[in-house]
C-alpha cells in the first residue's frame, strides 16, 4: 500500500499552480498599482483605503443587509420546513428531502430566469394582481425581487443541515423531557432546538456566505443599479478594468468568509465536544 | 389536535414546494406556448423547441456546457480519486496541508476563485476560451471529488489490499480490482457532484472564458434583458434531463437494495 | 506428527523496527515442509510481524528471509508462493463466494474451465459446495472463514499463513474449526504457519510451537515439550497455570527450594546455580501433613467445573493446586509430587 503514496504528487503540483498561486496573485494585485502589467508595479494601500469611500461602504452595508435578511428569512422558513418534515415517517422524509434538493441540481441561472418571467411588469404575478383588482406593481428590480430569488435559491442549504440534525436526534430525549414535566413549548426550546443548533449554525453560515458573495441574482432580479459586493467585483474586472481595486475587495471578502467559516467550525467542534 | 397539526404540516410543505417549483413549472408550461406571451397560454406548440434547435448560438452553448461537464467530471474524478487514495497513505502533516488547500475552492466564494483564475490566465498570457474553462472546471470539481472519496478511502480495510497482493495482484491490479470497487459509492457521489457543479457553474466560467466560448449559464445571463421563450424550452429540456438522471440515480439503487434484501431473506430460509 | 521434510523457510537474525521501537530482536527460525507451526505469544510480542514479513507486507529491518534457500526479504507479496488467511478474513465484499475464491486464479489468467474446476474442488474441501453465488457479506463467521481458507489454498501455495484466523469465532465454532484446519492441512500437505495468542489452540493443533515474548523467541518445541519442559518462567507462566518457585540446583537431580531438598530428573546445571522450579497445579498431591515436607493450610477452595482450585498457604508462599477431591478450608495439609513433575528452568534475567 505504500506504493500509493506517490499518487498525491500530481495533485500537489496542480493545486499549487491553480489554487495557491491565484490567491497569491489576488494578494499581490490588491497591494499594488500599475494595472495589469507586472512590469511597473508599485506597492500601495490605496486600494484598501478606497473601500472606505462612502459609495463603496454603502455597497458593503447593502450586501450585509441583504445577506442578513435573506439568512433570517431562510432560517425561519427553513427551520419550520425541516421541523415539519422530521415529523413524518422515515420513508416519507427521504422523499420530501429529495424534493427539497432537486432545485439545487437545476442551473441557478435558469431558475432565476424563471423568476424574471413571473415577476416582470407584464408577468404572471402582475396579471394575477391586476385581475384581483390590486393593480400592477413594479416588483422587478426591488429588494423584494432580489430577496425572493435568493431565498428560493438558498433555502435548501438551510433545510438540509437542520433536517439532518433533527433526524439524527434521539426521540427518547423528547419523551424524557415530557416525562419530566416539560410542556410542548418548553420541550421544543429546551431540547429540540438546542440539539439542532449545530445544523442551524451550518445552515446559517452556508446561506449567509452564499448570499453576500452572489452577484447573479442581484444582477438579474435587481437590475444594473442594484450593486452588491459581488457586482462591485464584477464591475472592476469586467467593465471598469481596475483589477487592483477588484482584488482588494475580493481579498477582504475572502478573508472575512474564511474567518467566519473557521469560527463556526470552532463553535461546532466545541458544541460537539460538550456531549 | 393531532390531525390539525398534520394538516398544517402538509399545507406548509405544499406552500414551500410551490415556492420552489412554481417558477420552474410555469417556465415549462410556457415553453409550449404558441405565442411569445408569458401570461397567457394561447395554445400548444413546439415552435420554441424548433427555434431552439435552429439557434446555433444556444446549441453551441449547450454543447460547451455538456462537453465541459463530461470532460471535467472524468478528469476530476480520476485526479480526485487517485489523490484521495494517495492521501490516506501520506504523512499527517502533508495530508493536512493538502486537505486544507483542497478546501479553499470549496470555502472561498466562487467569485474570488474566479478572479484568481482570471488573473492567473491573463498573466500567463493564456488565450481565454474552451481550454481555460475546462481547466477551471477541473479545478473546482476535484475538491468535491476528493471530499467525497477520501472518507471512503479511510474506511477502506487495508487488509483487503494486502489480501489482493497476497493473491498475486500487482499494486495497479489491486487499485483497479479491489480499492476502486470498494470506494465506488464515494466515487459515484463525487462524480455526480462534479457533474452538477460543472454544469451549473456560471460565475467561474463567466470570468475565465472568452473568444465567444460560452456555456448555457453565460448565454442565459446575457439574454435576460429580453424574455425569450427559447430559453424556456432550453430550461425545460435541461430540467427534464436532470430529473431523469435523479430518478435513475435514486430509484435504481432502491430497486437493487430491494433485490439484495430479498436475496438475504431467501438465503436465510 | 508429520514428517519433517526439507527446510522451506528460514529466518536468520531478523529484526524489525517501527519508528524507534524494536518489535523483533533477532529471530532465527527454521520452518519445514508439511509442518504445522504455531507462533504463540501475548499481543505485541511480534508474532504477527513475523507473519507479515513472511507474507511480504513488511520488510525486515535487518536479517535474511530465505525461501527454499533464496533471500526473498525484498520480493513483493504478489510474487511469493505464499498465501495468507487474514484475521478478519479480508474477503472482497463486492465479489460473491466464487469470485472471491477465484480471485488469485483470475489474476494469474488461468483458463476459465480450470478455474471452475479448482474452485469447485476447493469449496468442497472446505465444505461449502453450492455456495458459489452467495454474497460473502451475508455469510456467517465460520462460513467466511472457510471462504478465506479456500481463497488462499486454491492458489496451491507452498506455505499458508494464518493470522489469528479463529479469534473472531465463538468458542464452540472455534473448537470445530481447529479440528477442521488440522484436517485440511494434512489433506493438502503444505506448511501452515499459524499465529495465535490462545495457548490451548496452539497446543491442540500444532506440530511445533514457537513461544514468543517481547520480540524474542522464548522456546521452540512440540506441544508436549513446551508444556512439560518450559525453558523459562515466561513460557511456564504463559502455557497453562503453574507455581513458579525460586531455588537452587544442589547438583544433578537434586534441587532445593522453600528450605527443602527434592529429587528431580534435571541435569546439566552448574552446582548451586540459581534456578526456578515449575510445579503444575495438577501435579501436586494433597496428603496427610506428616507424610510431606511441604506443609500448609488450605485458605481457599473454588470449584472450577471439573476440579477444585485450592490455595495452600505455607510459610514461604501460596501454592495453587488442582484436585478433584473435596478438601475443607482451614485444614492443614501436606503436599507431594513425583520427581518427574518438578521442572527446573534457568532463571530469567528481568
Amino acid at each position: 500500500m505504500r506504493h500509493f503514496k506517490s499518487l498525491v504528487r500530481p495533485y500537489m503540483i496542480w493545486s499549487f499552480l491553480l489554487i495557491v498561486i491565484p490567491l497569491l496573485l489576488i494578494v499581490l494585485y490588491s497591494v499594488t498599482t500599475g494595472g495589469n502589467s507586472l512590469l511597473n508595479i508599485q506597492f500601495t494601500f490605496e486600494n484598501f483605503k478606497k473601500i472606505a469611500d462612502p459609495i463603496y461602504r454603502q455597497v458593503f452595508m447593502r450586501s450585509l443587509k441583504v445577506g442578513l435578511i435573506t439568512t433570517l428569512i431562510c432560517l425561519l422558513l427553513g427551520y419550520t420546513l425541516a421541523y415539519v418534515i422530521s415529523g413524518f415517517k422515515e420513508r416519507a422524509q427521504t422523499t420530501l428531502i429529495l424534493f427539497v434538493t432537486i432545485p439545487m441540481w437545476i442551473n441557478t441561472l435558469l431558475r432565476t430566469y424563471a423568476w424574471i418571467s413571473l415577476l416582470s411588469d407584464n408577468g404572471i404575478v402582475n396579471s394575477f394582481l391586476d385581475r384581483l383588482g390590486v393593480g400592477r406593481l413594479s416588483i422587478m428590480y426591488t429588494d423584494f425581487a432580489v430577496i425572493t430569488g435568493m431565498v428560493c435559491d438558498l433555502l435548501p442549504f438551510m433545510v438540509i443541515p437542520i433536517h439532518t440534525a433533527l433526524a439524527k436526534m434521539d426521540r427518547s430525549l423528547i419523551e424524557a423531557s415530557h416525562d419530566l414535566g416539560a410542556n410542548r413549548r418548553q420541550t421544543f426550546w429546551k431540547v429540540t432546538f438546542k440539539l439542532s443548533i449545530p445544523g442551524v449554525i451550518n445552515g446559517v453560515t452556508m446561506v449567509f456566505l452564499l448570499s453576500i458573495s452572489t452577484f447573479v441574482i442581484p444582477k438579474l432580479l435587481g437590475g444594473g443599479q442594484y450593486v452588491l459586493i459581488g457586482n462591485l467585483i464584477e464591475n472592476q474586472f469586467i467593465s471598469v478594468g481596475d483589477w487592483n481595486f477588484g482584488s482588494a475587495i475580493s481579498l477582504i471578502l475572502a478573508i472575512a468568509i474564511l474567518i467566519m467559516i473557521w469560527a463556526t467550525r470552532k463553535i461546532d467542534t466545541s458544541e460537539g465536544g460538550e456531549r | 389536535m393531532k390531525k390539525r397539526k398534520k394538516g398544517f404540516s402538509i399545507l406548509y410543505i405544499a406552500l414551500c414546494f410551490l415556492f420552489f417549483y412554481v417558477p420552474i413549472l410555469v417556465m415549462m408550461v410556457f415553453s409550449f406556448n404558441s405565442s411569445r406571451s408569458l401570461t397567457k397560454f394561447e395554445g400548444f406548440s413546439i415552435r420554441w423547441y424548433e427555434q431552439l434547435l435552429a439557434d446555433s448560438e444556444i446549441m453551441g452553448a449547450v454543447s460547451v456546457s455538456v462537453s465541459i461537464a463530461v470532460l471535467a467530471t472524468l478528469i476530476s474524478t480520476v485526479l480526485g480519486t487517485l489523490t484521495a487514495i494517495g492521501l490516506s497513505k501520506t504523512r499527517r502533516v502533508l495530508k493536512e496541508w493538502v486537505l486544507n488547500v483542497n478546501n479553499l475552492p470549496i470555502m472561498n466564494p466562487d467569485i474570488v476563485t474566479a478572479i484568481g483564475l482570471m488573473i492567473l490566465f491573463s498573466s500567463m498570457k493564456f488565450d481565454k476560451g474552451y481550454m481555460t474553462m475546462l481547466l477551471s472546471h477541473v479545478l473546482f470539481c476535484t475538491p468535491y471529488v476528493i471530499t467525497s472519496v477520501y472518507p471512503k478511502v479511510r474506511q477502506f480495510d487495508n487488509n483487503l489490499a494486502n489480501a489482493a497482493m497476497d493473491l498475486g495482484a500487482s499494486p495497479f491490479q489491486t487499485l483497479v480490482k479491489v480499492i476502486v470497487p470498494c470506494i465506488k459509492p464515494g466515487i459515484f457521489a463525487g462524480m455526480l457532484l462534479a457533474f452538477t457543479m460543472s454544469f451549473d457553474d456560471f460565475v467561474i466560467s463567466y470570468f475565465v472564458t472568452g473568444n465567444g466560448v460560452q456555456n448555457i449559464s453565460i448565454i442565459v445571463y446575457n439574454m435576460t434583458k429580453r424574455t425569450n421563450p427559447t430559453i424556456n424550452a432550453l430550461s425545460t429540456i435541461v430540467i427534464a434531463v436532470i430529473l431523469l438522471a435523479l430518478l435513475i440515480g435514486n430509484v435504481v439503487p432502491m430497486l437493487v437494495n430491494r433485490k439484495k434484501n430479498k436475496g438475504l431473506k431467501e438465503g436465510k430460509l | 506428527m508429520a514428517d519433517m521434510g526439507n527446510c522451506i523457510i528460514e529466518l536468520r537474525g531478523i529484526t524489525k523496527n517501527f519508528d524507534d521501537q524494536q518489535v523483533l530482536r533477532g529471530i532465527d527460525l527454521n520452518i519445514y515442509e508439511n509442518q504445522f507451526l504455531t507462533l504463540l505469544g501475548p499481543s505485541g510480542c511480534g508474532k504477527t510481524t513475523i507473519l507479515r514479513i513472511i507474507a511480504g507486507f513488511d520488510e525486515p529491518s535487518k536479517g535474511e528471509l530465505l525461501f527454499n534457500g533464496i533471500d526473498i526479504a525484498k520480493v513483493p507479496p504478489y510474487k511469493r508462493e505464499i498465501n495468507t488467511v487474514f484475521q478478519k478474513y479480508a474477503l472482497f465484499p463486492f465479489l460473491n463466494v466464487y469470485d472471491n475464491v477465484a480471485f488469485g486464479l483470475h489474476i494469474k489468467k488461468v483458463d476459465k474451465s480450470v478455474v471452475r474446476q479448482k474452485v469447485k474442488k476447493m469449496l468442497s474441501l472446505v465444505g461449502l459446495e453450492g455456495f458459489e453465488k452467495r454474497d460473502v457479506t451475508l455469510l456467517s463467521g465460520g462460513q467466511q472463514q472457510r471462504v478465506a481458507i479456500a481463497r488462499a489454498l486454491v492458489n496451491e501455495p507452498k506455505v499458508l499463513l494464518l493470522d489469528e484466523p479463529l479469534s473472531a469465532l465463538d468458542a464452540k465454532l472455534r473448537k470445530e474449526m481447529q479440528g477442521e484446519l488440522k484436517k485440511i492441512q494434512q489433506e493438502v500437505g503444505i506448511t501452515f504457519i499459524f499465529v495465535t495468542h490462545d495457548q490451548e489452540e496452539a497446543l491442540s493443533m500444532s506440530d511445533t510451537v514457537v513461544v514468543m515474548n517481547d520480540g524474542k523467541i522464548q522456546q521452540i518445541g512440540t506441544p508436549v515439550d513446551i508444556y512439560n519442559e518450559p525453558e523459562n518462567r515466561f513460557v511456564a507462566d504463559f502455557i497453562g497455570e503453574s507455581n513458579i518457585i525460586e531455588g537452587n540446583m544442589i547438583r544433578d537431580c537434586l534441587v532445593k527450594f522453600d528450605g527443602f531438598e527434592f529429587e528431580c530428573v534435571d541435569k546439566g546445571f552448574k552446582e548451586n546455580e540459581e534456578i526456578e522450579v515449575v510445579l503444575r497445579p495438577e501435579d501436586i498431591e494433597i496428603v496427610e501433613p506428616e507424610r510431606a515436607l511441604l506443609v500448609g493450610k488450605i485458605v481457599s477452595s473454588v470449584f472450577k467445573g471439573v476440579h477444585y482450585e485450592l490455595i495452600v498457604e505455607t510459610a514461604q508462599r501460596n501454592y495453587k493446586i488442582h484436585t478433584t477431591d473435596i478438601h475443607e478450608v482451614g485444614k492443614t495439609v501436606g503436599m507431594v509430587m513425583d520427581k518427574e513433575d518438578i521442572h527446573v528452568m534457568y532463571r530469567m534475567d528481568y
